[in-house]
């Protein structure tokens, strides 16, 4: 499985993870290697297998609805990169 | 008294508990020494000095009042991927270098309930994505037995301090074999328990249904107290398994007679070393020796594929996972640009290192569309297959044993540029994660003064068996006794 830029740069854009020229060349070349790897899963026959999530399989985890206290506000947006008052402060999605 | 760092957990747990010594005294020898020789290993991100200090004091006075727990008043190192209230947590990533969580971890929750000590964080490969702590966005942790050498990873800081005594004992994560790697790499102790075992909550994730916590430790009875404290269902992580809880420490027994040990010979791999191949064929014959019943003709034949069901799964998972790293709530934001999705973009691109980035165009290609069914889709069904063919081996044997890695530690840079190569360390403990068996490593020799770890593979939820022979062969042997040379 031998990668182009092109692909290279839409899985990029699907990931939104900006990469230099030099990077979208090496991860072409790595990656294409990495998949290479992966062809040895089309020797097993998996047609009447169903996938697993999650090794432990437990289901319909539950518990009352009950109001609790969560962070403080204060401590949430301590972090923030851009605040304004008691929100984050985003960049206009729509123009 | 001297040399109080040296001790193990329960060995200082008796020492404060007949007043001996202070939770202050162990604290301060602790971090005394930790500044002795942390910049030869380099093994800590951030050292909470105060904060460990003010708790020691806390913990005498809950062991002076009578309160005293197995972990109370004890200096622990953890994983910088592991949320602590009020102390940066890195993951060793630029992305997350100023992050101050607002909450502490579940398992961090259950030290601070014992009055237990937090001296600092530990160095690891950024999100835990490596198997040397050399992706880590700060620095490099050494070997302590070759500094020339990785520590293994991506668990590397934590098992390295365990080794130097940087501090009593340490938790890692082990996504797919991140604590039993480094342990075997620095001849510690390292378990990773049954998935759902211990709460993930506070974990900051990378690959959900493999992520586990777990002890790094200088012995087996270190470990199942380690193990007891931070073991249990959580209603804050809803994967955590309902299971009881019991006192691991019971299964500490050194009497192995008829146990049943299962050898999968797909373990020996090919490009294996020859010295550890002898090393662990020794411990083997050393368990037979001591009363188990080894059957040596174990065939495990999708082993083969768990690199690739792995490779494909646990990217998948962290390029999910990742998203959230957008720059707007927390962690590091580019601000240059007015632009929303150039803001995003290169918040990742400034924000992550080489592995986290190859990681996250490998799972996102994997579950892009056209491609979900032959990668994604496809290693989940396989992943059933290997669950199944563990299932069928457990009932026939009690537990397998295998080496924990296929080399002894390798040296720095080696490998940085073969993502390949750097995968293939981990062949012997990543298909455990698929399946989310528990498994430890323990020290089982050295050849050349370098560690070799053996690993004991059990049923799910069933640490104890594990345990109890991880505990026998540690009672006849003394590998773990042996400190490197800083």
């Amino acid at each position: 499985m031998k990668l182009s830029q092109k692909e290279v740069q839409h899985i990029a854009i699907l990931a939104r993870l900006g990469l230099s020229e030099a990077e979208i060349e090496k991860f072409r070349i790595q990656l294409s290697d990495i998949l290479e790897n992966f062809e040895i899963l089309k020797q097993l026959d998996t047609t009447d297998v169903p996938p697993t999530a999650q090794s432990i399989a437990l289901q319909n985890i539950l518990r009352p609805d009950e109001a609790k206290s969560s962070c403080p506000v204060e401590d949430i947006l301590a972090n923030a990169p851009q605040r304004e008052g008691n929100s984050f402060k985003v960049r206009a999605v729509l123009e | 008294m001297t040399d109080l760092h040296q001790l193990t957990i329960s060995q200082a747990h008796q020492l404060l508990k007949e007043k001996k010594i202070s939770s202050v005294e162990l604290t301060k020898a602790s971090l005394a020494h930790l500044d002795k020789v942390e910049n030869k290993v380099q093994a800590c991100v951030t050292s909470c000095k105060d904060v460990a200090l003010e708790q020691a004091k806390e913990a005498d006075k809950a062991i002076s009042s009578g309160k005293i727990k197995p972990l109370t008043g004890i200096p622990a190192l953890i994983k910088d991927v592991i949320c602590t209230r009020g102390i940066k947590t890195t993951c060793s990533s630029r992305i997350l270098e100023n992050f101050v969580p607002p909450y502490d971890a579940t398992v961090i929750k259950k030290l601070k309930s014992e009055n237990a000590i937090i001296v600092g964080k530990t160095n690891m490969d950024e999100f835990a994505m490596g198997s040397s702590t050399e992706n880590s966005a700060f620095f490099p942790t050494r070997n302590p037995w070759d500094m020339d050498r990785v520590p293994g990873g991506s668990s590397g800081g934590s098992a390295a301090a365990v080794a130097t005594d940087e501090a009593i004992y340490a938790l890692g994560s082990d996504t797919g074999g991140s604590i039993r790697q480094p342990a075997g790499f620095c001849s510690v102790v390292g378990l990773k328990p049954t998935y759902g075992r211990v709460s993930r909550f506070g974990l900051v994730a990378f690959a959900s249904s493999l992520d586990q916590i777990g002890p790094i430790t200088k012995d087996v009875t270190d470990c199942a107290l380690v193990l007891n404290t931070i073991a249990g269902h959580d209603q804050q992580d809803s994967t955590s398994a309902p299971q009881p809880v019991p006192d691991f420490t019971k299964s500490l027994n050194p009497d192995i007679k008829n146990l049943r040990i299962g050898i999968p010979k797909e373990y020996f791999v090919e490009g294996m070393q020859p010295e550890v191949r002898a090393s662990i064929e020794a411990a083997i014959k050393k368990l037979q020796e001591m009363g188990a019943k080894v059957d040596q003709e174990v065939s495990l034949p999708l082993t083969k594929y768990a690199l690739a069901v792995y490779y494909i799964i646990a990217p998948s998972e962290a390029s999910a996972n990742l998203a959230r790293y957008d720059g707007v709530k927390y962690g590091f934001s580019y601000q240059n640009t007015t632009n929303m999705w150039e803001a995003m973009e290169k918040t990742k691109q400034f924000g992550f290192g080489a592995e986290v980035k190859r990681r996250i165009m490998l799972g996102t290609y994997a579950l892009s569309a056209g491609y979900y069914d032959a990668y994604y889709l496809k290693a989940q069904k396989v992943r059933t297959l290997i669950i199944r063919e563990f299932k069928e081996a457990f009932e026939k044997y009690d537990a397998l044993v295998t080496p924990t890695s296929p080399t002894v530690p390798f040296k720095l840079g080696e490998k940085m540029d073969d993502p390949v190569q750097m995968y293939l360390s981990d062949v012997c403990t990543l298909p455990i994660n698929i399946a989310g068996l528990p498994a430890i490593s323990i020290p089982a020799g050295f050849a050349d003064g370098l560690p070799i770890g053996l690993q004991i593979i059990g049923k799910p939820f069933d640490e104890e068996t594990i345990l109890h022979i991880a505990y026998a062969y540690e009672q006849a042997t003394d590998w773990h006794k042996r400190k490197p040379p800083v």
